[in-house]
């Protein structure tokens, strides 16, 4: 039993740490720990600055391009991103349909998209959920019937984080409806330049155009865009939500969060007092605190099962569960803490428009809309109940 | 990082579970908490010859040396297996002794068996505040006289010395002014009343009238018992939060095979999807749990107090928090047979209950972790 990094691992931090210091551009900065809305323009910035360093593919091979780091030296390269407050890198390219191009994909494809998705040539999103196939994501209907050296899709995904930018769209389609639902599925991926695709915003709580509707009309697909087998979809989806969880629970940007959260309650006054001194506020705040301390020691954890070569497993599932319930906590405990100034909603500035709030509480104005936000995080990426429904079969063998 | 215990830890361990399986088996321990003294000679003996009461001694003193880590182990195995020995009052006792340094042969009877201890630190108004002390304790003689009453004494009366807090100085809630004490139990002056615990365990009152031991009887300075009561009381939780683990995970899996094996409408009741969540977060709240309790045992001893505190007591509220849970929800979804006395699970959960009441409830922790250094100064 030791807690202790290695002195390399030790060393890894450090020139982590130097790295971000030097790099990480102080504007990006200020937007991310001010929880400001970033633009396509803000992240595919620090993604090409990641890439000139040939880290964007933390948990590439090295063959691939990728930093071939151990799961430990990711951890660390996670957390000291998420303390500097980097922006994401999006995770649709490099760490969904990337692995499964790797592990499924053939020569051609790996040789043409995985440099691509490295360089941030291409802006990748997700055609998983449909409006009819949420949690029961196997009885999805967009179809893909087979012309000559085309596939033809017809249907609608929905859902697709920031599909607005988008480049190229990873799906699942049908291509079969014989058989058990699971295995009339393909995985395609298609350019989102093809004629017959519209998206359409959807709006959500905070106001913002994070998520759309993509329709597809006839759009002809080349089948050399086909992953792997026909109807063998599902299998491949299954493998890349093995890879969307990394890093799921995000204890990192837990940890800033929380200093973040201390901040606001030490300046927020309450019985003319710092609000962190009042015992029914404080007693929250250690109680969540202390939730992180747990969730991190689990993380690692996993994280050296992982090392130990057997894999991260449905044990990924408890950390989305926890970690997502950790950030919501966050929020919630935020927008407590700033009280009435919670209402007061300004989208411009939360743009960058301008650089005051219009009720002139900065540090409070975009926490309302943050709140609203994180609510998403315990139904999106198979929600907190689909999590532990894989608990249940998987660990508990219920 | 390594999370993995080692050969000998594992070998512990699987000494412990092999010897609760053939001779301390639910119906064997019915006999013992039925007994006149609630504890058995035999289980003691097996606990010694296993190497239990040598493993957190001092070399010198004939023990093995063993971390908190090590005891993390061994006590995870008293949690499972219901022991109701003196062995944790013990330990615990020890630990005063290994802090306040000397008293050599009382550790080495320790560590050989002889000898079992117990800690007398509570008093009728002070909760879980081990500094709310109103015993006394004046020079006199070249020694100390001591008065006062020391409530819930775990196994008093099965111990041999007593470890007492008590004031030499200071007012009631003072950290400075405490003085500790060890003080046979056949000492003249003091008297026991024994009674049961709902946990099927022994406690005592124990009332010191005018008793007399020498200079050689005080652990560390006269008046500054402070940091030796609160190191080790940071020890004895650590152990605790491990004990708690080894129950939760004894609850976990009876309640699992329950479900696997409980029929209603023609299925097992583990197939209805209400219960596979319910168990779904025990599995969730133990392995949280889990996190914390290895984070104690490893800082449990850690030179930075500020550190041990808060990490120790962040441990204590979070397994409080799981505790409740995993007890709760077993009896739950044991149904009618969860809230009989007959199952092992009804006495996993009434033992984790009575973990929260010892050494300091979730509130209790909660605000210490508050009152650390660190905890307002945010970034």
């Amino acid at each position: 039993m030791d807690l202790n990094y290695t002195a390399d691992d030790l060393a890894f931090r450090d020139t982590a740490r130097t790295y971000l210091q030097a790099n990480l551009p102080a504007d990006l900065q200020q937007k991310v720990l001010n929880h400001k809305r970033l633009s396509k323009e803000d992240f595919v910035r620090w993604h090409k600055i990641l890439a000139k360093q040939g880290w964007v593919g933390s948990g590439w091979p090295v063959e691939y391009g990728g930093t071939g780091w151990s799961a430990v030296q990711r951890h660390i390269w996670e957390e000291e991103c998420a303390i500097a407050g980097t922006p994401t890198i999006m995770p649709f390219g490099v760490n969904m349909v990337a692995p499964v191009i790797m592990a499924f994909g053939n020569e051609a494809q790996k040789k043409h998209y995985l440099p691509r998705i490295l360089s941030c040539d291409d802006w990748w999103c997700q055609g998983y959920s449909e409006p009819g196939s949420g949690s029961d994501l196997a009885s999805l209907k967009c179809r893909a019937d087979r012309e000559g050296d085309f596939y033809i899709v017809n249907g609608q995904k929905t859902w697709t984080t920031l599909g607005q930018h988008a480049d190229m769209i990873f799906c699942l389609v049908r291509t079969d409806s014989g058989g058990r639902k699971q295995e009339g599925i393909s995985f395609l991926l298609i350019d989102m330049h093809t004629p017959g695709i519209t998206v359409r915003p959807i709006i959500m709580l905070d106001e913002d155009h994070e998520v759309n509707e993509v329709w597809f009309d006839n759009v002809k697909v080349p089948v050399q865009n086909l992953i792997g087998e026909e109807n063998k979809g599902w299998t491949y989806a299954k493998y890349l939500l093995g890879h969307e969880r990394t890093n799921i629970a995000a204890v990192g940007r837990a940890k800033r969060e929380l200093e973040f959260l201390k901040r606001i309650a030490l300046q927020q006054q309450k019985n003319g007092m710092p609000l962190l001194e009042d015992a029914l506020f404080s007693a929250k705040v250690a109680t969540l605190e202390i939730e992180i301390m747990a969730l991190e020691v689990t993380v690692l954890r996993v994280i050296s099962m992982d090392n130990a070569k057997r894999g991260p497993g449905p044990e990924a599932s408890m950390l989305k569960v926890k970690g997502t319930e950790v950030q919501q906590a966050l929020t919630e405990l935020m927008v407590e803490a700033v009280g009435p100034y919670g209402l007061p909603f300004d989208p411009d500035f939360l743009h960058g428009g301008q650089e005051h709030s219009a009720a002139n509480d900065d540090d409070a104005a975009p926490l309302a809309s943050y709140y609203f936000n994180f609510r998403k995080t315990s139904i999106y990426g198979g929600s907190n109940e689909i999590q532990k429904n894989i608990i249940t079969q998987m660990i508990l063998g219920l | 990082m390594d999370f993995t215990y080692t050969e000998e830890q594992t070998q512990f361990s699987d000494a412990l579970r092999r010897w609760v399986e053939k001779d301390y088996t639910f119906e064997q321990r019915k006999a013992i908490v039925t007994s006149d003294t609630g504890v058995s000679a035999k289980a003691w003996s097996t606990l010694t010859e296993l190497g239990m009461t040598a493993l957190p001694i001092p070399e010198a003193q004939g023990g093995f040396a063993g971390s908190a880590v090590d005891m993390l182990v061994v006590m995870q195995e008293i949690g499972r297996g219901l022991i109701i020995e003196p062995y944790f009052a013990t330990v615990f006792g020890a630990e005063f002794l290994k802090l306040a340094g000397g008293h050599a042969p009382l550790l080495e009877q320790v560590a050989n068996g002889q000898l079992k201890l117990a800690c007398a630190l509570g008093e009728k108004q002070s909760r879980h505040d081990l500094t709310d002390i109103v015993s006394k304790a004046s020079a006199n003689g070249g020694g100390f006289l001591i008065n006062g009453t020391k409530t819930v004494v775990l196994h008093g009366a099965q111990a041999g010395q007593l470890i007492v807090s008590t004031r030499t100085g200071g007012a009631q809630r003072d950290t400075a002014g405490i003085s500790l004490f060890v003080v046979p139990a056949d000492a003249v002056g003091v008297s026991v009343r024994e009674y049961r615990t709902i946990d099927s365990q022994r406690a005592a009152d124990i009332t010191f009238t005018n008793v007399q031991v020498p200079a050689a009887a005080l652990l560390g300075k006269a008046g500054a018992g402070f940091e030796i009561l609160d190191a080790a009381a940071d020890y004895g939780t650590a152990l605790l939060c491990a004990e708690a683990i080894g129950a939760m995970e004894a609850l976990n899996a009876a309640t699992l095979e329950y479900l696997k094996t409980r029929q209603q409408f023609g299925v097992p009741i583990g197939k209805f999807q209400a219960l596979q969540h319910r168990m779904a977060d025990m599995f969730m709240q133990l392995e949280q749990a889990r996190s914390m309790a290895t984070l104690a045992a490893v800082k449990a001893n850690s030179s930075d107090a500020t550190e041990r505190r808060r990490t120790v007591s962040a441990a204590k509220a979070r397994i409080g928090q799981a505790m409740k849970y995993v007890g709760q929800q077993a009896v739950q979804l044991h149904g009618g047979m969860g809230v009989t006395n007959e199952l092992p699970a009804a006495h996993h959960f009434k033992r984790l209950t009575m973990i929260e009441l010892t050494l300091g409830d979730t509130d209790h922790h909660l605000a210490r972790f508050v009152a650390q250094p660190g905890f307002k100064n945010a970034a």
